[in-house]
């Protein structure tokens, strides 16, 4: 029986005023499989994000997660997704355990199993023996950490990743790298992400989509795409390649800025 | 040869079955209620800090105005005994009255944006921080309950009289909690809430009967003190913790509605601040 897709985006179009954001997006994820969206800033895919994870209704088109409609099956498609917003999004007022629990009563794991799913979540990302500790306390790669099991509390089968690694020094974005590539050899779990870091899509993502001013560009495997460019490409070639032929340099706009600046500055 | 089946993987393990909207909104405002305790545990200043201004309206105010007699009170009771339900009420308004401030805040650091992402409906999210604001209020009421007994006021202390302020104060304070995020759904910025919470808060002490009978205010006071669900706060208390005559039914039904209304109109506006 062939599986359905976890992720199948069809005709998607997401508009704010007059400003198209995403144009005729289609797309599609298979299960277990780790998919990077890549693009400059203002290219539209924090807004595919936002559609994925049931936050922003699109004008026209499709979104559908393991065949469930974002649009029309809310509650189920939010059930069945671990997410990862592109800011800092912990507590600093409660301990790590807290800040893990509460996703757990959220996505109402049951009570006898809690417990034993908040510590299993904090051992998945190394955190166990800080999880006492205010969350305020932690560094940033920790930070990260933390908001990875809260995502992973739920045993999610789609894991979105918005930036998971903006403005993380080197040691620690090697670490979310390692607890990504473990989630996905060990629990076939599908993960969808989105960077400007190219090294990050080469090193995690099977496939990985280019997108531009909110359309995709090209869809394939990194090396098939660097192979598609010549001899010695890199993704980044291909990325750079793409961009000179249609970004707009400054759509993303001041507001995108301040908040990768912002996200980077809590970081430290 | 067919392959044997695989383990199923973790991922892909059963959801919990999906409890119906009344558990929902009850296991969702129960969750932010204890998640509120648990910050006041973690962290006590601001309830010794917040009570520097109740105590000061019973110490000078409360202390001041029953010497002089200045204000009558139903039955010749002592203006400070009079006077403590309306600081009570007032030092849970002052909490809840900034509770926006806090949406806003959590929408800046992408807490509110993962919050809404999980399966919770938008109402059980408001309602959930509505009923915690209470929660921070109901332990700032009760310094001031302990300040007031000392002082010489008193209290009916029937466990039913307790219960039932603390429902008065929870559903008062829910209610301007949700008047605070609804406002914070309108205006979207910090610095504007603050500035309209603080030209409301004293407006809404003022017209309302905290501090003297209605019955002494302008006409057109009076018409405000009687929408103003601050004022069926205080009256219930009243009747509550000091056995005044009123009508509990009116004041609790009217607290319910201003709650569910508040609510309501916060719920349809958070997709505003999520944008």
């Amino acid at each position: 029986m062939t599986r359905q897709p976890a992720v199948a985006a069809r005709g998607l179009v997401c508009q704010f005023g007059p400003v198209r954001a995403v144009d005729d997006l289609s797309f599609e994820v298979a299960e277990g499989e780790v998919f990077g969206l890549l693009g400059p800033n203002g290219a539209g895919k924090t807004t595919v994000i936002r559609v994925v994870t049931t936050l922003l209704k699109p004008a026209a088109g499709t979104m559908r997660v393991f065949g469930l409609d974002t649009r029309r099956s809310t509650m189920r498609v939010r059930r069945r997704i671990g997410y990862l917003p592109q800011q800092l999004s912990i507590d600093g007022q409660l301990t790590g355990y807290e800040n893990v629990w509460l996703f757990a009563r959220l996505f109402d794991v049951p009570r006898r199993e809690r417990r034993g799913r908040v510590e299993d979540a904090l051992a998945q990302v190394g955190l166990e023996k800080v999880a006492g500790r205010l969350a305020s306390t932690y560094s940033g790669g920790m930070v990260r950490r933390l908001e990875l099991a809260q995502a992973l509390v739920s045993r999610p089968r789609l894991l979105v990743l918005d930036e998971p690694t903006i403005g993380l020094d080197p040691l620690a974005r090697d670490s979310i790298w390692e607890r990504v590539l473990g989630l996905r050899a060990e629990e076939d779990m599908t993960v969808l992400l989105t960077t400007h870091y190219m090294e990050e899509a080469e090193q995690l993502c099977d496939r990985v989509g280019l997108l531009l001013n909110g359309r995709l560009r090209a869809i394939g495997r990194p090396r098939e795409l660097e192979a598609a460019l010549g001899p010695g490409a890199t993704l980044e070639d291909v990325f750079r390649a793409y961009a000179a032929g249609g970004a707009e340099q400054d759509k993303g706009g001041l507001r995108d800025v301040r908040s990768t600046r912002r996200t980077a500055g809590r970081l430290r | 040869m067919s392959a044997a089946p695989a383990a199923p993987p973790v991922g892909s393990a059963e959801r919990p079955p999906a409890p119906g909207t009344i558990r929902l909104l009850w296991n969702r405002t129960a969750t932010l209620c204890l998640l509120e305790l648990v910050k006041l545990r973690h962290d006590r200043t601001e309830l010794y800090t917040r009570a520097i201004q109740p105590a000061l309206w019973l110490l000078v105010f409360g202390v001041t105005f029953s010497r002089i007699h200045a204000i009558p009170t139903p039955g010749r009771l002592p203006y400070l005994d009079y006077l403590a339900p309306g600081v009570m009420a007032q030092s849970a308004l002052f909490i809840a009255i900034f509770y926006g401030i806090q949406l806003i805040w959590e929408r800046d650091f992408g807490i509110l944006t993962k919050l809404l992402a999980t399966p919770t409906p938008r109402a059980a999210l408001v309602a959930g921080k509505a009923f915690a604001a209470g929660v921070r209020a109901i332990s700032q009421v009760v310094v001031v309950l302990v300040l007031a007994a000392v002082l010489g006021v008193t209290f009916r202390w029937q466990p039913l009289s307790l219960l039932g302020s603390v429902a008065a104060v929870m559903l008062g304070s829910s209610f301007f909690a949700s008047l605070s995020m609804t406002i914070a759904g309108l205006v979207r910025s910090r610095d504007r809430l603050m500035g309209i919470g603080q030209a409301i808060t004293m407006p809404l002490f003022f017209a309302s009967n905290a501090l003297y009978p209605t019955a002494l205010m302008p006409a057109w006071v009076q018409a405000i003190a009687r929408v103003n669900p601050l004022s069926y706060e205080v009256n219930a208390l009243r009747q509550l913790l000091l056995g005044l005559p009123g009508n509990l039914a009116i004041d609790f039904a009217a607290l319910l509605g201003a709650a569910v209304a508040g609510i309501t109109a916060a719920s349809l506006l958070l997709g505003r601040l999520a944008r």
